[in-house]
């Protein structure tokens, strides 16, 4: 059996889990036809019933007052029980930051193999990044099964689910919490400010990196973004500095956009970034290093000094 | 306040990977190497809880002799004392046995704070933080992004995806992982190079028995998912070309 363990919030499903369905589903076939069953933890009715409604495996839904909130203790707690009375060959997740929270210390807990951020399988081999998405990595579990998966978002896509011909049904394990265990004490998620500027909206977006070196080379990049009628943005260690305003960063903790056009100056391209951008229907690429992993996600590339080219390109536009 | 603060050291960012003859691991003969970013913002977190509460901060790697480097780096930036798991393997060790050897010099040294990157530029795991804390006994919280000690508590800042936070308290002793960004780095001074030359790296060995829990079968360049058309030219004749082709092949201007 496979077990996919599901992210909900207050039952709501978070859609990175079809991701780790797909994924556990490719495992499944691999080994000959395991059957799959999904895990929710805490009170996540109408979450459990989405996902019975799909008929991939049967929904076990992990029932403790304590689950209600995500916290790391109760959730390592509740699936430390629970997995070994399961007995699954794999557990499966998305690797959301919920996921990266909690599951090394439920794997350690467990001393079970983890793998993260895989983003393809064959067998019991997966492939993941290294080095920043330098190198692909084939990787094989060592010990003792289960061995705990986590799928990078978007490398499984969810309209590949295999749904079922009928509904599989849901059953409520009960797993017993002691709530004084839990050590942790999460307030309400919040979001910083107000946004003032949706990117998701954005029909072109021009995007810069660590390439364009300092806060006084950004003016290029912004002319370059209104000759394109573009939105400028930017990958996360621009923000960090305060280059920009984090409202603008694209990637895993900032936006996810997928505009007509996407040019993006001087970004190297790491994981956390191609998240963010990798459904723009056009990508281009300016970068000094011609191995950098951005340019495995553009449709076009130019490889040389962004200051000498985007001034070029600023020039051609605004000929007209 | 004791704090320690776990460093690894990786490949500078501008390396051009060359993997070995047996893809199992990169030529490291001409590699040169930095300290990972992410635990240079959770060491700059540490001194800055230091400056505010008192104590101590000691800074603690696993790997190879190569890694004093940054050892001597961040006693240099300014921390008070180093340990050092040394043996050649933990170069290419997975994030169990990282944690394993880590776990066997923090035990004993009792810190009320345990600080690492939220994961390292290398292997890329995101798992040995939070292994460790599981290792030490202590509650973890992850992807920090502001730390608050309150009345022997911690208050920290949790990033959450897509723009989202969340406040989580706990108890000390406590592990954080540290997200790139928390803090502006500061830079080692001359004065903090010549003090830590007197500072203390003390070497621990190797624990036996640690098991890693995967084995890198092969290492390659990964796969393009498209098919990049690279325009080349001077910068005048790529743009022309570039704008061409957005136009007509592309139809995105």
């Amino acid at each position: 059996m496979i077990l996919v363990v599901a992210e909900q919030r207050a039952g709501v499903l978070n859609r990175a889990t079809w991701e780790a369905v797909v994924a556990a589903q490719r495992l499944a076939q691999d080994a000959g036809g395991l059957p799959i069953r999904i895990a929710v933890l805490g009170a996540g009715d109408a979450a459990a019933q989405e996902l019975a409604a799909a008929g991939v495996g049967d929904v076990v839904v992990l029932s403790d007052p304590a689950l209600e909130t995500y916290t790391p203790d109760g959730y390592v707690m509740a699936l430390a029980t629970a997995i070994p009375s399961l007995a699954p060959q794999f557990v499966v997740l998305p690797h959301t930051y919920q996921t990266r929270d909690f599951v090394p210390a439920l794997a350690a807990r467990l001393n079970r193999p983890l793998i993260t951020d895989v983003t393809g399988l064959s067998g019991e081999t997966f492939t993941r990044p290294m080095f920043q998405g330098k190198l692909a990595a084939e990787v094989r579990p060592t010990g003792d099964r289960p061995c705990f998966v986590t799928c990078q978002i978007g490398a499984f896509r969810a309209d590949q689910v295999k749904r079922g011909g009928a509904a599989s049904s849901v059953t409520t394990h009960a797993v017993t919490i002691d709530r004084s265990a839990i050590r942790q004490t999460p307030d309400a998620p919040f979001q910083e400010a107000k946004q003032s500027v949706d990117l998701t909206q954005a029909q072109r977006i021009v995007a810069v990196g660590r390439g364009i070196k300092s806060r006084e080379q950004l003016p290029v990049a912004e002319r370059l973004a209104k000759a394109l009628g573009a939105e400028l943005a930017a990958s996360r260690p621009i923000c960090d500095s305060g280059w920009l305003p984090m409202e603008r960063q694209i990637g895993s903790s900032g936006q996810t956009v997928a505009p007509k056009l996407y040019v993006a100056l001087g970004i190297s391209g790491a994981i956390q970034h191609l998240v963010g951008m990798k459904g723009s229907r056009t990508v281009v690429a300016i970068n000094k290093d011609a191995d950098a992993p951005i340019f495995e996600i553009a449709d076009y590339g130019i490889v040389g000094d962004l200051f000498e080219i985007v001034p070029a390109l600023i020039a051609e536009l605004e000929k007209k | 306040m004791k704090i320690a603060v776990c460093i690894k050291q990786v490949p500078t960012r501008e390396w051009q990977p060359r993997i070995r003859d047996d893809k199992r691991w990169f030529r490291d003969e001409d590699v040169s190497y930095e300290m990972n970013e992410p635990d240079a913002y959770a060491l700059e977190e540490a001194l800055r809880l230091r400056e505010t509460h008192g104590g101590e901060v000691v800074v603690c790697a696993a790997g190879p002799a190569r890694i004093q480097q940054v050892l001597r780096e961040a006693l240099a930036r300014g921390a008070d004392r180093a340990l050092h798991v040394e043996d050649e393997a933990l170069g290419a060790a997975d994030a169990f046995v990282s944690a394993g050897a880590l776990a066997a010099a923090l035990r004993d040294e009792r810190c009320d704070l345990v600080l690492t990157g939220l994961q390292s530029d290398d292997q890329g795991h995101a798992q040995t933080g939070v292994i460790l804390a599981e290792l030490l006994g202590t509650p973890h919280s992850t992807i920090i992004m502001e730390v608050q000690v309150q009345e022997g508590r911690l208050r920290v800042k949790r990033e959450l995806e897509g723009g989202w936070f969340q406040w989580v308290s706990m108890p000390l002793p406590a592990l954080l992982t540290i997200q790139s960004g928390i803090n502006q780095l500061r830079y080692a001074t001359l004065k903090g190079i010549m003090a830590a030359k007197k500072k203390e790296i003390r070497k621990i060995s190797l624990p036996a028995g640690l098991q890693p829990a995967q084995e890198i079968v092969s290492l390659a360049l990964p796969s393009r998912t498209k098919q990049t058309q690279i325009i080349g030219g001077s910068p005048q004749e790529a743009a022309l070309e570039l704008l061409r082709r957005l136009r007509e092949e592309a139809r995105a201007l």
